[in-house]
């Protein structure tokens, strides 16, 4: 494909709730369209109406709600087969985890409709899954926090007597809270076993310095691009509100090592933490782009452009070179539209 | 003692230390001091350039260079 190819593509993009607990969807199209041009088509992917990147008409063209996972593969690929006939999709780039099973399972057909993809398979997914973490850190020497899977209360004692507070209480997809009591303990493990189901995770703490990476396999054990970023704002949510690109070939070899034992395919970030003893541990795996993959774009890796470029079966050769000191503040911003625009999208499903 | 090469400074007396994401704020004189041990000057030269330029007996410059020093390490800006 020549690049002015890339410049008229129909692209769909899932996550984009930029709120305070943000999706990367509005991150990733920001950087596609830096990369390859203001003339692409960015249809959105949504699941409910008040996901923020529904209404920023100047970066989606247009957005389709689709079934969440739930509703399985039947429901999603038959909500995408009427999305294609309208837009004549070209990419889907997911950014959920909780999405991406789905997408993998339907990769095949997509591209049988002529829609690409470019994800990890459904075993590089479950490797990293929170609940595997611990065994694929033995299995392939990585440092990562020891951890109890909690199914009961019971559980929970055993995990507090283990790992002694303060500790990480995870919920099997999303969300973590740092419990330094069993009374608080035993309220995260309620409260995330209410939403995401069981088992809920009990994490050893780790006491240090928060560094994200974000990577791009190729899938053949690779890496095109790796940015580390140190976190320099933390949200009450353990989200990144501001940080920083950083130097330092520990991190660099970390992401390589992951992609020899993985072969991983597709974006994704390392959630590490620093200690102390400068040892690197890795708190979690997501399998997506993160939120902040703008300032991969900004450093000078455009990783969502290098993908939608692989994704079309263009070799490319590995990023060498970022800025270092490049410094990312996310801020606010009150959006106005009109009622309509909710109604629609509500109403019909497409705004 | 020597700084680390990648250490950045700015002659406003800011440093950032681009392996750990670390930023300090310091004053003209650390923002000189720093200048002169990334160009290679020796702990002597920089105290006798120090008591050259300001009023401060070299005993009193010894306890503030040891506390200087004792900084950087602490902000891990020293090639050990």
């Amino acid at each position: 494909m020549t690049a002015d190819q890339y410049s008229s593509l129909c692209i769909g993009v899932t996550g984009l709730n930029a709120n305070d607990n943000p999706g990367p969807g509005v991150a990733v199209i920001r950087a596609l369209k830096a990369g390859l041009g203001n003339n692409i088509r960015i249809i959105g992917l949504s699941y409910e109406s008040m996901e923020p990147g529904i209404y920023m008409h100047d970066l989606v063209d247009k957005t389709y709600q689709i079934p969440y996972p739930t509703a399985g593969t039947a429901a999603l690929i038959e909500r995408l087969a009427y999305i294609h006939e309208k837009e004549q999709l070209d990419l889907i780039i997911p950014n959920f985890d909780s999405e991406l099973y789905n997408f993998i399972k339907i990769s095949a057909q997509l591209l049988q409709m002529g829609i690409k993809t470019f994800l990890p398979s459904h075993e590089q997914l479950a490797l990293r899954e929170k609940i595997n973490l611990n065994d694929f850190g033995r299995k392939h020497g990585f440092n990562i926090p020891d951890d109890y899977k909690l199914f009961t209360v019971d559980d929970l004692k055993k995990a507090a007597a283990g790992l002694n507070f303060p500790l990480v209480i995870k919920g099997k997809f999303y969300e973590a809270y740092v419990a330094y009591s069993l009374d608080q303990a035993i309220k995260a493990f309620h409260q995330l076993s209410a939403i995401w189901g069981h088992p809920v995770i009990a994490q050893q703490f780790i006491k240090g310095t928060e560094i994200n990476i974000a990577a791009l396999g190729d899938g053949n054990g690779t890496n095109v691009s790796i940015i580390p970023m140190r976190k320099l704002y933390i949200t009450d949510k353990g989200k990144a509100w501001a940080g920083v690109t950083i130097e330092d070939p520990k991190l660099i070899d970390l992401a390589n090592n992951f992609a020899k034992a993985t072969n991983w395919r597709g974006g994704y970030e390392l959630e590490i933490m620093r200690d102390a003893d400068d040892n690197l541990f890795i708190l979690e795996i997501n399998p997506r782009f993160p939120a902040w993959i703008y300032l991969t774009a900004a450093a000078g890796q455009n990783q969502p452009e290098a993908l939608v470029k692989m994704a079309f079966g263009e070799k490319l050769e590995p990023y060498t070179e970022y800025q270092v000191g490049k410094l990312f503040i996310r801020y606010s911003w009150d959006h106005v539209v009109d009622i309509a625009d909710f109604q629609q999208i509500s109403a019909l499903g497409e705004l | 003692m020597k700084i680390k090469k990648n250490i950045a400074t700015s002659e406003n007396g800011f440093i950032f230390n681009p392996a750990t994401g670390d930023s300090f704020s310091g004053n003209a004189i650390a923002s000189a001091i720093l200048l002169a041990m990334k160009n290679g000057d020796t702990e002597d030269q920089i105290k006798q350039s120090i008591l050259d330029k300001y009023e401060v007996t070299p005993e009193q410059l010894n306890r503030d260079w040891d506390d200087w020093i004792l900084q950087l390490k602490e902000a891990n800006l020293l090639e050990f």
